[in-house]
């Protein structure tokens, strides 16, 4: 098959397209999983640890 | 370089001879050329580090405990290498700046001509500057948020060093005429390769760190860390593919032909702007921001959201650069459109930051290094949304090749980019070197309000000469001529060029008050006294012992 300028172009405009739904819908689930809420929770409360140094 | 066992100590002494034994065949091969400078500094700079890894070799062991606290002795090293390419950078910026308005400053030589200055301002300040302060602050961030010690203790210093050796070898290249050509990617072939090695060195080390982590999740500052780092060596190694004339030779040619090779840079250019300029940046505002207002984020989730936005919409925004051009029509409508929807995960980390100092306000009012940081969230803000309107065809149309784009790039740089790594620093110095405060409050309050004012005035003159300048080149008198010749637009910027000039002196004093108070922390403000409940008598006494110079 040759790769053309409208290989390229359709390419970019039809699969690109739903290629980035695609992602957008993955991203959305991951963040919103109600598991991962208290994941994220301890994350954004966790660096506010006056605590300095590495844990063993 | 203290706490370096002795098999560290041999290893970085045999990369060091490996390196100054390249920097003298570089001298040799290219002794008729520009390469052959590089090579002589080469050698210098390896010879110097070597010096310092041989004079404290047969100092004590290192101390055993270490490995049970952060590592920051680079952090410290590299705290001073962004203060000094910063003041460097801003230097020969504000220089440049005086030649637009008083042509004779370049004195009629060379290497002080404009176009060698630019370069090295923007190398000066982008990757001297902003690269030593991503690397110093990744360092802090991805230890504290992972609860983990640097993997180990040679890599970052090999990156720290080696970091730099390369902008030493592209901005001295660049004032003897040595350059590619391409914005952003002057820097010649040996230079970029050099760079590659840094950088896979850099990705591994951050790799294996997080890999060491004891948090289960990783935070979200450490993404874009992470997605800087592996996106800009991408972008490097693609844009940077090129044949050089001879391995004796410092200039070659890039194996993109035509429009091809634009589109190549424009790609590379303006997610340089995206993966260096912003979303390491945005690393720090996700880390410095909270601890400073000892806040949490304002919703982390949005903070997700927002990252794989960004970093999803900015790989395909770089052909906005190029409207009007051979490029095929789709591409720049692609660009343009990416650019406009860029605004939503823009302003959503803009938002978060400014919705996290909700209840906070009044430590933005006393504190000036909040201030910093708040002050940076706005100006992204400001930023992004003029860089999509800006992308907008017929705006650009208008825009184009005006000083309007150099207001947007300055309100980008100095509002958002360096007043965030100044919160930042003004942040990470005194938990870095355990002081309980800066040297002086007033002086951070100064340098505050030199910073703004030099950036309003700055981009307020680009402003008004960007869009004066595109009015004059678009205005026909009834005959359908031009009405203005292309002199006298030059002469309606002169008043701006000159404001331009002040606004970035203001900057750059700024930059060196912040210099003279960092300095002065380090070496005046007492240690805090640290806090070892959680730690054995025996620990603390360790501890005790090994507290002195820093380096």
């Amino acid at each position: 098959m040759d790769v053309t300028h409208a290989t390229l172009v359709e390419a970019a405009k039809s699969w690109g397209l739903f290629y980035l739904i695609g992602f957008s819908i993955c991203v959305i689930i991951y963040t919103f999983w109600p598991a991962n809420r208290e994941l994220f929770d301890r994350a954004k409360k966790g660096i506010l640890d006056k605590d300095d140094q590495p844990w063993t | 370089m203290g706490q370096l066992t002795t098999r560290e100590r041999d290893l970085a002494a045999a990369i060091l001879l490996v390196l100054a034994i390249v920097g003298i065949a570089m001298a040799a091969a290219g002794r008729f050329d520009p390469i052959g400078v590089h090579g002589a500094i080469v050698l210098l700079y390896s010879l110097g580090l070597l010096y310092l890894i041989m004079s404290s070799s047969f100092g004590p062991p290192p101390d055993p405990s270490r490995i049970s606290r952060y590592y920051d002795d680079p952090i410290k090293v590299g705290v001073w290498f962004t203060l000094l390419w910063a003041i460097f950078g801003m230097f020969i910026g504000v220089w440049a700046a005086a030649q637009l308005a008083w042509p004779s400053l370049n004195f009629d030589t060379a290497w002080a001509s404009f176009g060698r200055i630019r370069p090295a301002h923007t190398t000066g300040v982008i990757f001297g500057f902003g690269g030593n302060a991503l690397i110093t602050t990744s360092f802090h961030v991805v230890q504290r948020t992972s609860r983990a010690r640097l993997a180990d203790q040679l890599s970052p210093w090999f990156v720290l060093f080696g970091y730099n050796l390369f902008c030493i070898v592209a901005v001295t290249g660049y004032f003897m005429g040595v350059t590619q050509s391409k914005e952003y990617a002057e820097a010649e072939w040996y230079a970029d390769l050099w760079l590659v090695i840094v950088w896979v060195t850099y990705f591994v080390l951050y790799i294996r760190t997080l890999a060491r982590r004891r948090e289960p999740h990783i935070y979200v500052a450490n993404w874009y860390y992470l997605a800087f780092i592996v996106v800009v060596a991408i972008l490097h190694i693609i844009n940077n593919l090129t044949v050089p004339v001879s391995l004796g030779h410092a200039k070659s040619y890039t194996i993109w032909p035509g429009v091809q090779d634009s589109m190549v840079q424009w790609w590379y250019g303006h997610n340089a702007v995206a993966f260096f300029l912003t979303a390491g940046f945005l690393a720090m505002l996700y880390y410095y921001l909270p601890k400073r207002a000892e806040r949490p984020i304002f919703s982390y989730r949005l903070s997700i959201l927002s990252f794989w936005g960004i970093t999803f919409f900015y790989m395909w925004a770089g052909s906005h650069h190029l409207h009007y051009t051979a490029l095929p029509h789709w591409v720049q409508n692609l660009g343009m459109t990416f650019s406009v929807m860029l605004l939503v995960p823009s302003w959503a980390s803009a938002g978060n930051a400014l919705l996290t100092l909700n209840g906070a306000w009044h430590k933005v009012r006393d504190d000036a290094t909040l201030r910093f940081i708040m002050m940076a969230a706005f100006f992204y803000g400001l930023s992004t949304f003029e860089g999509s309107f800006l992308a907008v065809r017929p705006v650009n149309s208008l825009s184009h090749y005006t000083d309007w784009t150099v207001g947007h790039v300055h309100a980008g740089a100095l509002g958002w980019v360096a007043l965030i790594t100044y919160g930042s620093l003004y942040t990470l110095v005194p938990a870095i070197w355990k002081r309980e405060r800066m040297y002086s409050a007033a002086l951070v309050e100064v340098h505050f309000w030199l910073a703004f004012a030099g950036t309003v005035i700055y981009v307020f003159a680009m402003w008004n000469s960007g869009i004066i300048q595109g009015l004059m080149w678009r205005t026909y008198t009834g005959e359908g001529t031009l009405a203005y010749s292309f002199v006298d637009s030059l002469v309606a910027m002169y008043p701006y060029y000159i404001a331009r000039a002040f606004g970035g002196l203001l900057f750059l004093i700024g930059a060196v008050v912040a210099t003279y108070n960092i300095w002065m922390t380090v070496r005046g403000v007492p240690a805090l006294a640290e806090r070892h409940e959680d730690v054995p008598v025996a620990a603390h006494l360790a501890d005790g012992a090994a507290t002195g110079p820093a380096e």
